[in-house]
């Protein structure tokens, strides 16, 4: 179907097609969206990630590949790409799977989802010319009162603005879906999960147009000054919040795998779903994060903001990590996985993509990129890693290692199901989620370490070379950054691979037709018998117990190594 | 399913998974001890970040850290004066593209108000080994009581992106072994 014809389509008059292995009804109208979207992520995670590894590679210090110049813009580029472009369009097609399509409905006004689509594409590239013509070099935060092109800001707005578009096709969905009556009762939890992750969007984009639209007119000359706290305090409701849309729909997504290959359903109904509601509650806080280090912000405030409401949306993750194995556990129990502690874990599908990058991007993220955010975003730790590169190693470790991950395994997914394609190359694509998350995992960890040692993030020589004043940093540190670039060249082979596999599935794979058996299965079950799991009926689970009481001691043991480092430090108040 | 309506479509009455309901209370009372010990740490603790600051503009601070400069600078170093203050003084730190200045000599245990602040964009002052780092913005000077608690030479290096050079800014610190007795109890009680 091209885009002309969906245009052309009249709502009420929408196509469906019938899903042969989950029986869902799919509307074309939204299936061709979803393609699009999930295209152009694609496209601009290829340009992210290659601008990545050059990034590493110049973080190497034996290799140092760019020169400074072309070290930041490549940089801000990275951060655009990656951050906001691959994510965001990959998460717009989310929304319009688990509104339509997990709903048997039809999508509201396809026509408007084109034109933010359009909207999306022109601001991603604007953002992305401004970058290049290299007078933008101002990072993905891009604080004044270092400025940028008009073009650059105005680019963020557009693609933000036709994110908001996305999210408002989805709300009316769900409203579309509730009239027409294409499902009984409650949305499914994976819709719930989108729902949250939606609304969390709007607030998100909100912050981010009362920012940088006043920014923009200041990059145009019609405001003269932007102050750079206030700046950042807004900034920050929309830069860190705008990752907790992510939490939101990757972890959807995990529910949404586990379902589909292992027949998961949820241990109970209510405690997922108030997990995730946590998440509108009190995420948004956490965006106090970033101005720990801040002149002139108060304790309390700072406690507040960053502890006593994070911890709950902390909580709400804490409860995804035991529920989303505790899910697994049960189904594999069910499906005749039933020896010993861990077998139900040993028999998981770990040779499909799917599973195992969603499998993967659970560990890492609970692991590296959550245990890292509470000690980082704790009031007086902070000040032992602001602004290192253990910053970035943080949130490698729940962007790249979690989301990313997740959604690659989830694309596993989309191609057959959406694209109705077979995946070329299952041999490739069966060990790319282990490569990408290895890498992404090591690079987290490396450059955790690296800023534990203090070494700096955005920087262009660690080894200060022109500098009037010299300092040299540890060996350590050295070999942190060094072997930071080995795993991101290891992240960027599965990163290759990935780009390679989608692209080469969505353009020549074998098109799927009725009795089609897929190389990668789904739950053999299917929806029906795992519908059947009653909760009272529900098998002990050991395995998982031992997984989440294995995190909750990594996570007190870290923590308290880090308030013994700033217990060493000069005493300061 | 995960990606079906529940089957029951009252799903809020049905009962909680013994595993889960302890786990929430164990993760909530873990959130509730982390909460506590960061208000805990400003009684027991010696590190937490002052809340002093104060509006300025980038003319006035660079004033105020000239006159400190003359008024204590013992010898000069590549071109940066090294200023020594009166242990206990208000202590002037500026960064501008691309330098921390001037240099500092300070003696070890003994308490500085430290003033920090920018003449251009936003810096970070990033002091190495030891890892304290701190954010510095244009129009706003912050003041830091600090006790440096071991001797020798230290880089301050700017860990917040500022432009091309921004690899070429640094700085130094110098603490020297502390001469003066009546710092000793305070360095001890600190400990």
């Amino acid at each position: 179907m091209t885009a002309e014809t969906v245009i052309g389509a009249v709502p009420a008059q929408a196509e469906f097609r019938t899903c042969q292995y989950t029986g869902l009804k799919v509307d074309t109208a939204a299936q061709a969206l979803i393609k699009a979207n999930a295209v152009a992520a694609v496209v601009f995670l290829a340009v992210g990630g290659l601008m990545g590894l050059l990034v590493a590679l110049t973080r190497w210090p034996a290799v140092h590949l760019l020169p400074a110049d072309w070290f930041y813009l490549i940089l801000t580029g990275h951060g655009a790409n990656v951050l906001l472009f691959w994510i965001i369009f990959f998460e717009i097609a989310v929304l319009y799977f688990a509104s339509a399509i997990l709903l048997n409905s039809r999508l509201a006004a396809p026509k408007l989802g084109w034109v933010g689509f359009v909207m999306m594409v022109v601001g991603a590239i604007a953002t992305n010319v401004a970058v290049l013509q290299g007078d933008s070099s101002v990072m993905f935060t891009s604080y004044p009162p270092m400025k940028a092109q008009p073009h650059f800001y105005l680019g963020l707005i557009l693609f933000a603005v036709g994110a908001l578009i996305g999210c408002a096709l989805f709300f009316a969905t769900l409203v579309i879906a509730k009239e027409e009556r294409t499902y009984e009762g409650s949305i499914p939890l994976v819709t719930f999960g989108a729902l949250t992750a939606a609304i969390i969007a709007v607030f998100t984009i909100a912050s981010g147009a009362i920012i940088l639209i006043p920014t923009w007119l200041w990059s145009l000359g019609l405001i003269s000054d932007i102050d750079p706290l206030m700046y950042k305090v807004v900034w920050w409701a929309m830069g860190h919040s705008s990752q907790q849309i992510n939490v939101s729909a990757h972890v959807s997504l995990w529910y949404l795998t586990a379902a589909l290959l292992v027949g998961a359903k949820p241990l109970s109904e209510k405690v997922s779903r108030t997990a995730f509601f946590m998440y509108i509650l009190f995420l948004q806080l956490a965006s106090a994060h970033h101005l720990l280090a801040e002149p002139g912000m108060d304790a309390s405030w700072k406690i507040v903001n960053t502890s006593y409401m994070m911890y709950l949306a902390v909580l709400g993750s804490m409860v995804h990590g035991l529920t989303v194995p505790g899910a697994i556990e049960a189904a594999q129990r069910k499906n005749g996985y039933n020896r010993g502690v861990f077998e139900w874990l040993r028999k998981a599908p770990w040779g499909h993509p799917a599973f195992a990058g969603m499998f993967l991007s659970l560990v890492f993220f609970g692991f590296i990129g959550g245990i890292s955010g509470v000690v980082l975003g704790t009031e007086q730790l902070n000040v032992l890693m602001h602004n290192t590169i253990y910053v970035p190693g943080h949130f490698h470790g729940t962007v790249v290692a979690g989301t990313t991950l997740a959604f690659m395994g989830a694309t596993y997914l989309v191609l057959p199901l959406v694209f109705q394609r077979e995946i070329v190359w299952p041999k490739l694509a069966k060990i790319q989620p282990y490569l990408f998350g290895i890498g992404a995992a090591g690079i987290s960890l490396f450059m955790m370490g690296a800023g534990t040692l203090g070494v700096a993030r955005r920087h262009w020589d660690m080894t200060f070379s022109d500098a009037n004043l010299g300092f040299a940093h540890s060996a350590g540190a050295f070999l942190m950054m060094g072997l930071n670039g080995i795993f991101a060249i290891i992240a960027a082979i599965g990163g290759i691979i990935f780009v390679l596999v989608v692209v080469a599935t969505a353009f020549f794979g074998e098109k799927i037709t009725g009795g089609h058996k897929l190389t990668f299965p789904l739950h053999a079950g299917g929806g029906a018998a795992a519908s059947h799991y009653g909760n009272e009926k529900a098998p002990k689970l050991p395995g998982t117990i031992i997984l989440v009481a294995l995190f909750f001691v990594c996570f007190v043991l870290y923590y308290f190594i880090n308030w013994k480092y700033l217990s060493e430090l000069w005493l300061f108040r | 399913m995960a990606v079906t309506p529940p089957e029951q479509r009252i799903w809020w009455n049905e009962p909680i998974e013994r595993v889960e309901l302890v786990w929430i209370v164990i993760a909530f009372l873990w959130g509730l001890f982390m909460f506590g010990f960061m208000i805990a740490w400003h009684f027991i603790g010696q590190q937490n970040l002052s809340k002093e600051a104060y509006r300025t503009t980038p003319s006035a601070y660079e004033a105020k850290v000239d006159e400190f400069a003359k008024k204590f600078q013992v010898r000069e170093e590549k071109g940066i004066p090294v200023v020594k203050p009166k242990p206990g003084a208000d202590v002037y730190l500026l960064g501008r593209l691309w330098q921390w200045w001037p240099i500092l000599e300070l003696e070890k245990g003994v308490s500085y108000r430290i003033h920090l602040s920018s003449l251009d964009w936003q810096h970070g002052f990033s002091l190495q080994p030891t890892n304290i780092n701190i954010q510095v913005h244009p129009g706003y000077e912050h003041v830091i009581s600090l006790t440096p608690t071991e001797s020798g030479e230290f880089g301050i290096i700017c860990n917040e992106f500022c432009g091309i050079g921004h690899h070429t800014m640094t700085g130094k610190i110098y603490v020297t072994e502390q001469k003066r007795a009546e710092a000793e109890p305070r360095l001890a009680e600190g400990r």
